[in-house]
């Protein structure tokens, strides 16, 4: 990153960056049938006589995709448009049943927004021109000798949007991915799996002098990772800025990103702009969304990851750090408020979260909402661990329990008790156990009395070890000092 | 039976053969074989296929009919009834061709409402009808299955798009028919055979299931001999559909139990667009129309010439908009999964470009690419957009004329139908044939064809009667009472 804006800076170039950025809605049914939005499943079985396009279906606008767009555009700080549109846009491809989309032309649902990103030190705005509803296509699989069309996918509800060219640098693009995937989790509107394909970006870039106007513009296509959309600006900027170094001439084209190789190609260069023949769908009333609904769905926005750290570091006391890694993912996130709103200690339930509950979501390959145990159990473990009760080591293994299924169900305490676990504060057994260390280790602690003072870490280990991870290390430190005091 | 009784049975109205079918003097079965047979022997190619397949078909469902009959529980008037649905009609199971090469052999897995409707009703599915390919044409001579002929007269043409449905209906193939009118498809081949042909307000009958000509105008509507068939047959298939975004809520009156007639025409202020009077119009239809007019002011109507300003804006604004919707529609049929493929390809642009060339028979083509120039980017203000914006005017007019008159008088069609084989020497002429239908698929209001007078050569003629949006019981009404009329003029 450091190199990256070293070479920015060098340039006499200016690089003026622009997003449209697709992400499929989380609607359980597609955008004009009932069919199924589940991921994969086997080719062809979600689908209908109405998403294969065939004559004399009719599309129905799944209302619930309308609903989603509002929501992203008033999470996006939009103006909700009161009357929109859907248009066809007409191209062939074996992949579009119709022989058009449906999408909307000029009458979005939702029009000027905008996403605050990190930019170097600071913060800076990216206009969000529009976002509309539109429906996704199906899936071309290239084999050897053929290839075959999957329309599982076709007619899914998505929603494209549309930034201001505001960005200037690939650490842009990529804070604005991941301020906007944020922003669609958190809303619910999107499950965001790049790897899915359910959110993915088309990057437009020109570069030009300081002063001079703007430059020729390319267009790279479906950049389905934050890394690869990163990468991609980067390598087009500098591809843009050799060009016209050498004296030679930019044309507008179409670009497609090779993430393995890490370049791009042309896909074809535009002459004119493309041609969709657009005109107002016929089949479809128009989407009128009233005051009344739009407040309805404001009402259901949860607050948004931005909010939240300010809050975590202001109410709790967390670090920026800390507070930017619990809000990554919103389950965990509001795990944590769960926790530490019932009022257990926030540094504990923290570092409980982004210590052992991540780790061991990841061994299990859960999903941060399927979390076997809810924000009352990490409560009760956070303050068995405040109050001195168990060792933050017994607090690892009270979690690996939560997660098994033996467990289910069971408290924290209920399992610090079956596990004898609690922590031993007893001072005259604790003391018995330190002196039996320091009689085992004279090496030890004869370095220690020579004034090698972290020598005494080494023998709080031991008796850790000789208490099975229940003693209460703060007390066995203090012991040990005492002990060993010359 | 002999051939006498047959004839007689087989040109009942459709309310005829339901009270004999309810009294049980005739049964379904009956009525069915009848039409099945008087099917195979017709020259007329109303039909593109027959319900008579190994499943039992038509007469299966017949005797289910009857059964229903005998145990006394009859599904309604259209129970057992014989009638027959444009190729357009996607059914479950069966063969939907649009007459196109395209979909000759497509077999759609799901049934359009309007069929569903009709078999819940006990309807007996004949067959389905010949139709312009795809409803590109007015004169349903541009079927891969070959024209039309029109049943009174065999050398001219029924008229079109639903031109099998009006020529089944005229003779006596099926009881009644459904059509789809996009732009006269339904009224015009009505008043080409002499039958009653009504497009309903849009929104009133679903449009789920039929292949779509432009959307924004497309309405299914009945084909009869009789208007209180026509009202039969549109309380069958009104209503409410869910699986059509654009089916109107509105309750559906009981049009037939709520038929009135020529005593309406007390209360009736009718206004005659001049318009629709013009030079345009063939003398003897004008004349035609205005003898009716006269009769209505006997009958107690208030009849008055009335004006519709942006009316020669309507064709054009029709066909821009209708042929943009048509394009469209059309980009489904790439080869790629449904309907015809051609072979011997070498990529995907190849099979598209040879799969569509030759699919598609020349007027389907001319539309399209119609279509795709009047949206393409240096265009679309010029076309589209001005077409749409004097759409809007048109239904302004619609909705003045309107305030001061409670129908409108039009001729259904300028000429009568012309002999097959016309070769219009520029399609705008072919095309204008159409401007009497096409302004009420613009408004979306209501509109009947109900037969009224003959040319010299005895073609004859249809006038129509059109009436703000949801008032289908107005027109129908209203057509009633001509229909009074006529059989007072033919016996006095």
């Amino acid at each position: 990153m450091a190199e990256a804006n070293t070479a920015a800076a060098a340039s006499e170039y200016k690089a003026v960056i622009g997003l449209e950025v697709h992400a499929e809605l989380a609607t359980d049914s597609k955008i004009y049938c009932g069919c199924s939005t589940t991921f994969g499943g086997e080719e062809n079985s979600h689908v209908c006589p109405g998403c294969l396009g065939m004559p004399g279906t009719l599309p129905l606008l799944n209302r619930k995709a309308v609903e989603y767009c509002v929501k992203a555009g008033l999470a996006l700080n939009c103006k909700i448009n009161p009357f929109s549109r859907q248009d066809r846009k007409h191209y062939f491809y074996p992949d579009l049943p119709k022989g058009f989309q449906v999408s909307q032309l000029d009458l979005p649902v939702c029009q000027n927004g905008w996403l605050e990103i990190k930019s170097g030190d600071g913060v800076k705005r990216v206009g969000i021109n529009r976002i509309h509803i539109e429906e996704d296509a199906g899936k071309l699989i290239h084999g050897a000798a053929d290839t075959k069309i999957d329309c599982n996918r076709g007619a899914t509800g998505l929603i494209e949007i549309v930034s201001e060219p505001d960005m200037s640098s690939p650490e842009d693009v990529y804070a604005y991915m991941e301020a906007l995937r944020e922003i669609l989790l958190y809303t619910g509107v999107s499950n965001c799996k790049m790897e899915e394909g359910s959110l993915r970006c088309d990057i437009n870039i020109s570069i030009h002098k300081d002063g001079e106007p703007y430059g020729v513009r390319t267009e790279m296509k479906n950049l389905n990772s934050l890394s690869a959309a990163k990468a991609a600006t980067a390598y087009e900027i500098k591809r843009q800025e050799k060009v016209l170094r050498e004296g030679g001439v930019l044309f507008q084209a179409t670009l497609r990103w090779d993430d393995d190789k890490g370049l791009n190609y042309v896909m074809r260069v535009k002459e004119h702009a493309d041609e969709y023949y657009y005109f107002p769908e016929p089949d479809i009333m128009p989407i009128v969304v009233t005051p009344e609904e739009i407040r309805l769905i404001r009402d259901t926005l949860p607050e948004m990851p931005k909010a939240r750290r300010e809050r975590y570091r202001e109410r709790y006391g967390l670090s920026e750090y800390d507070a930017g890694i619990l809000t990554v993912n919103k389950a965990l996130s509001d795990l944590f408020d769960q926790a530490a709103g019932a009022g257990a200690p926030a540094k504990t339930c923290a570092n409980l979260i982004m210590g052992d509950v991540a780790r061991l979501l990841g061994e299990k390959g859960l999903p941060p909402e399927q979390a076997p145990f809810d924000g009352s159990a990490l409560a009760e473990l956070a303050n068995l661990v405040g109050e001195g009760a168990i060792s933050s080591s017994a607090a690892s293994k009270v979690t690996e329990m939560l997660f098994e299924p033996v467990y289910a169900g069971k408290s924290p305490k209920a399992i610090v008790e079956e596990m004898d676990l609690g922590q031993v504060s007893d001072e005259s057994a604790l003391r018995e156990m330190c002196r039996q260390v320091v009689a085992d280790n004279p090496k030890i602690a004869a370095d220690y009395r020579g004034g090698k003072k972290q020598a005494i870490s080494a023998l709080v280990g031991q008796v850790m070890k000789a208490s099975q991870g229940k003693a209460n290390p703060g007390m066995v430190n203090r012991l040990l000092q005492e002990l060993l005091q010359p | 039976m002999n051939e006498t009784q047959k004839q007689e049975l087989a040109s009942l109205s459709l309310a005829g053969v339901a009270a004999l079918l309810e009294k049980r003097e005739v049964s379904s079965g009956e009525v069915t074989g009848l039409m099945l047979e008087r099917i195979r022997e017709s020259k007329n190619n109303a039909y593109i296929c027959v319900n008579d397949g190994e499943d039992g078909g038509a007469l299966k469902a017949a005797a289910e009919a009857d059964s229903r009959r005998r145990e006394g529980k009859s599904l309604g008037p259209l129970d057992g009834v014989p009638m027959a649905l444009k190729d357009d009609f996607c059914i479950r199971g069966m063969k939907t061709t649009c007459a196109s090469r395209t979909l000759e052999n497509f077999i759609p897995p799901y049934t359009a409402t309007v069929a569903e409707k009709l078999e819940s009703a006990g309807a007996i599915l004949l067959g389905k009808l010949n139709m312009d390919e795809f409803s590109a044409g007015n004169a349903t001579d541009t079927s891969i299955f070959g024209a039309t002929r029109n049943p009174r007269k065999p050398e001219h043409v029924a008229g079109g798009s639903s031109g099998g449905s009006a020529a089944a209906v005229a003779e006596d193939t099926a009881y009644f028919a459904i059509g789809t009118d996009a732009g006269g498809a339904v009224r015009q081949p009505a008043a080409f055979c002499g039958v009653v042909g009504m497009k309903p307000t849009y929104g009133r009958v679903s449009r789920y299931g039929f292949v779509h000509y432009a959307s924004s105008f497309d309405q299914a509507g009945p084909l009869s001999k009789t208007v209180e068939d026509c009202a039969l047959a549109l309380s069958a298939i009104a209503g409410f559909d869910p699986r059509d975004a654009c089916s109107l809520h509105d309750p559906v009156p009981d049009y037939h139990a709520g038929l009135r007639g020529a005593e309406e025409f007390k209360s009736f202020r009718i206004g005659i667009p001049k318009e629709y009077m013009g030079s345009q119009i063939r003398d003897d239809v004008r004349q035609n129309l205005t003898e009716l007019a006269a009769r209505l002011q006997d009958a107690g109507a208030l009849v008055e010439e009335c004006s519709l300003p942006n009316a020669k804006y309507a064709s054009s604004a029709h066909y821009v908009i209708s042929s943009a919707e048509f394009n469209s529609n059309m980009a489904r049929y790439d080869g790629v999964k449904f309907g015809y493929r051609a072979k011997g390809y070498e990529s995907y642009e190849d099979m598209l470009l040879r799969t569509r060339g030759e699919g598609f028979g020349d007027e389907v083509k001319r539309r399209i690419l119609f279509g795709i120039y009047s949206l393409s980017g240096g265009r679309f203000n010029d076309y589209y957009l001005q077409a749409q914006k004097a759409r809007t005017m048109i239904i302004e007019d619609y909705r003045q004329a309107f305030c001061r008159y409670d129908l409108l008088l039009t001729p259904a069609a300028p000429v009568t139908a012309w002999p097959l084989g016309t070769a219009f020497p520029d399609p705008a002429q072919a095309y204008m044939m159409d401007m009497c239908a096409v302004p009420a698929n613009l408004a979306g209001i209501p509109a009947i064809s109900v037969p009224w007078g003959a040319d010299k050569a005895g073609l004859p003629m249809g006038v129509q009667v059109m009436a703000p949006a949801l008032c289908d019981d107005l027109v129908l009404h209203a057509a009633r009472g001509i229909e009074e009329l006529r059989e007072v003029r033919a016996h006095g």
